[in-house]
C-alpha cells in the first residue's frame, strides 16, 4: 500500500464509520459495547506496536497514559457541561481528545527521557512501575473521584469517532514506518550501536516513539471514558497493560495489519467464551500459550524474521 | 593540516586502559592504517573517533574543530562515517534500505540515488541483492554493505575496522582494491585497522602500529612493511 493507497483508506474507512453510526440503535447493546472495544483496543495496540514491535521499546505502561487521556478528558468535557446531542458536542470532544492526547504524551515524554536509557527487562519493569503510579496518584485524588469513581462523563464517542481516530492510528502509523524517519525506528531496534554509527539519534527516535505512542493511548482513553461514561483507576490496572502488550505480540511485534487482527480477536475471545465455559479465563490463557508456542513470531506474520530471503513486511496488505 | 588529528588519547573501560595516551594524524587524501594484535585498541581507538565511546582524556580533531567525545550521530554530520567491527548491519531492514540508513543525516536528499549508483557500481552483489533483508547476507556481503552504508554519507572520512575479517583471500583482494577505488576516484580519506597487515600495508601511504594501547611504531606503509620485527610480528616471518 503506497501513500496514496493509504489515503483511499482513511478515508474509506472514516465514511464508514461515520455511516455505522446510522446503525447503532439498531444493533444488540452487548455487540455493539464489543465492537466499541475492539476499536479502542486497535488503537492501543497499534500505538504500543509503535514503542514495542517497531522501536523495539519493551513498554509495560501503557494502560497508564491510557488513565491520563482518559480522565483528562473526562475533566474537559465535564466541567464545561456539555452533553450529548449538544451542537458543541463534536468541537468539545475532539479538543478534549486532543488534549488527552497531548497529557499523556507529556507524560510519555517526563517517563520517557529517564527510563529509555534502560534497555529489555529494566525499561519493562519501569514503566510498569510508571503506569502503576499514576493508577495510585489518581485513586487518591478527590477531584478524580479517587477510588469511588469518575461519574457523569457524557456518552460522546461513538463508532465515528472510535473508528475513524483508529483508521487515522493505522494511517500515520503506516506512513511514519515507511518513511526514512520511520525506517530509522527500525534500525534502532535492529542495532541501537550501528543506528548511532549511521547518524540516528537512537535516544530522540526513542523518546518519539514512546511519545507518539502514549499520545494516541491517552487518545483511546479519552474515548473509552467517553463511551463507559464512567472511569475507576482499577480499569488502568498493569493487567490492561498486560493485555495490550499481549495483543501486540500475538500480532507480530511490527505488523500494522497482525496487531490490528489480534486486538479484534482478543477482544472478542474472552466474551465469547463467556457463553461456552465458566472456565473461559483458563481457556483464553491455554490459547496465548499454545499461540506463543506454535508461532512465536506472532499469530499473522507470515515469516519468521531472519529466514533466508525474506524481507520482514511493515505492510498494511 | 592534517584532516585527522588525534591527541594524548585516553580511553578506560572500567578500570582497564584500553588506550593510553594515543597520538595519530591522518593527512587528507591519505589511506592510513592501523594494525595491532587483538587487544591492542584498535577498534577502541575508532569508536572514540566517531563517538561511540567516551575518551577521558585527549582530543580528536577533525578539520580543525574538536569532535572530542561528541555524540556519534553528531560526529557522522560533521563527515566521518565508521564502519565498526562485526558490521552491524540492520538485519531486518531490506540492502537497499540499509544504505538508504547510511544516508539518514544527509540533508540534501536529492542525490541519494546517485549514490546507490555509486555503491551498486563499486559492489555490483549488492545490486542483486538490494531487496532481500540484510541479516540474510553472507559474511562478505555484510562487509560490501557495511563499507557501502559508510559512504552513502558522503563522509570525507571513512574509519573501516577490519573489512577483510572472515573473508575468503579472493573476496579479501577485491575489497581491498575497492577500498583503493573509493579512496582515489571518491576522494575519501580512509582509516583503516586491520589484522591483514600484509594487505593494509600494501595500499596505505602511512601506518602505525598499536600495541597494548599506545602507538609503538609509525612510519611509511613500506617501512613499516620493512622493518624486522613488525615482519616477525605481524607479517608472519620467522
Ligand atoms: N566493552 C568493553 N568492555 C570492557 N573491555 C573492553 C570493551 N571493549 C574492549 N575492551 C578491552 O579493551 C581492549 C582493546 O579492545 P579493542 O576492541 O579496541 O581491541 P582491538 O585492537 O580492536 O582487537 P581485535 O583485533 O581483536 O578486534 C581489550 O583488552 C578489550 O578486552
Ligand atoms: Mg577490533
Amino acid at each position: 500500500m503506497r501513500l496514496d493507497r493509504s489515503v483511499i483508506f482513511l478515508a474509506v474507512a472514516v465514511l464508514a464509520s461515520a455511516l455505522a453510526t446510522l446503525f447503532e440503535k439498531s444493533i444488540n447493546p452487548y455487540y455493539f459495547q464489543i465492537i466499541i472495544y475492539i476499536g479502542i483496543n486497535i488503537i492501543l495496540a497499534s500505538s504500543l506496536n509503535l514503542i514495542n514491535g517497531f522501536a523495539g521499546q519493551f513498554s509495560l505502561g501503557h494502560a497508564g497514559f491510557m488513565a491520563v487521556g482518559a480522565y483528562t478528558a473526562a475533566v474537559i468535557t465535564t466541567s464545561l457541561g456539555v452533553t450529548r446531542g449538544s451542537i458543541f458536542a463534536i468541537p468539545v470532544l475532539a479538543l478534549a481528545l486532543l488534549l488527552a492526547g497531548l497529557m499523556a504524551s507529556i507524560f510519555g515524554l517526563i517517563v520517557g527521557i529517564p527510563s529509555l536509557r534502560l534497555k529489555g527487562d529494566y525499561l519493562a519493569i519501569t514503566t510498569l512501575g510508571f503506569g502503576e503510579i499514576i493508577r495510585v496518584i489518581v485513586q487518591n485524588l478527590d477531584f478524580l473521584g479517587a477510588a469511588r469513581g469518575f461519574t457523569g462523563i457524557p456518552k460522546l464517542a461513538n463508532s465515528f469517532w472510535v473508528f475513524s481516530t483508529a483508521a487515522l492510528v493505522i494511517f500515520l502509523i503506516y506512513n511514519l514506518v515507511n518513511s526514512t524517519y520511520g525506517k530509522a525506528f527500525l534500525a534502532v531496534r535492529d542495532d541501537e550501536i550501528a543506528a548511532e554509527a549511521v547518524g540516528i539519534s537512537s535516544t530522540r527516535i526513542k523518546v518519539v516513539a514512546f511519545v507518539t505512542g502514549a499520545f494516541f493511548a491517552g487518545v483511546a482513553g479519552g474515548l473509552y471514558g467517553h463511551f463507559v461514561t464512567y472511569l475507576n483507576p482499577m480499569q488502568f490496572s498493569f493487567l490492561k497493560s498486560f493485555e495490550i502488550v499481549v495483543m501486540v505480540i500475538i500480532g507480530g511485534m511490527g505488523s500494522i495489519i497482525g496487531v490490528i487482527l489480534s486486538a479484534t480477536l482478543l477482544t472478542i475471545l474472552p466474551e465469547a467464551l463467556r457463553t461456552v465455559s465458566q472456565y473461559r479465563m483458563v481457556i483464553y490463557s491455554l490459547l496465548l500459550v499454545i499461540i506463543m508456542l506454535t508461532r512465536p513470531q506472532g499469530l499473522f506474520v507470515r515469516r519468521r524474521l531472519f529466514k533466508r530471503g525474506s524481507t520482514p513486511k511493515t505492510e498494511i496488505s | 593540516m592534517s584532516l585527522l588529528e588525534i591527541r594524548n588519547l585516553q580511553v578506560k573501560y572500567g578500570a582497564i586502559t584500553a588506550l593510553k595516551g594515543v597520538s595519530i594524524s591522518v593527512e587528507p587524501g591519505q589511506i592510513v592504517t592501523m594494525i595491532g594484535a587483538n587487544g591492542a585498541g584498535k577498534s577502541t581507538l575508532l569508536r572514540a573517533v566517531s563517538g561511540l565511546i567516551k575518551a577521558c582524556a585527549g582530543n580528536v580533531v577533525f578539520e580543525g574543530v574538536d569532535i572530542t567525545n561528541l555524540p556519534a550521530h553528531r560526529v557522522v554530520a560533521l563527515g566521518i562515517s565508521h564502519a565498526p567491527e562485526g558490521r552491524m548491519i540492520f538485519a531486518n531492514l531490506s540492502v537497499r534500505e540499509n544504505l538508504e540508513m547510511g544516508a539518514y543525516p544527509r540533508a540534501n536528499k536529492g542525490e541519494i540515488g546517485h549514490d546507490l549508483e555509486r555503491v551498486f557500481s563499486l559492489f555490483p552483489r549488492l545490486k542483486e541483492r538490494f531487496k532481500q533483508s540484510g541479516g540474510t547476507l553472507s559474511g562478505g556481503e555484510q562487509q560490501m554493505l557495511a563499507i557501502g552504508r559508510a559512504m552513502m554519507a558522503r563522509p570525507r572520512m571513512l574509519l573501516l575496522d577490519e573489512p577483510s575479517l572472515g573473508i575468503g583471500p579472493i573476496l579479501v583482494k577485491a575489497i581491498f582494491e575497492t577500498i583503493v577505488e573509493i579512496n582515489r576516484e571518491l576522494g575519501m580519506t580512509i582509516l583503516l585497522v586491520e589484522q591483514n597487515a600484509h594487505q593494509a600495508l600494501k595500499i596505505a601511504q602511512y601506518g602505525y602500529v598499536l600495541e597494548t594501547g599506545h602507538i609503538a611504531l609509525e612510519g611509511s606503509a613500506g617501512d613499516i612493511a620493512r622493518n624486522e620485527q613488525i615482519r616477525k610480528a605481524y607479517l608472519g616471518e620467522a
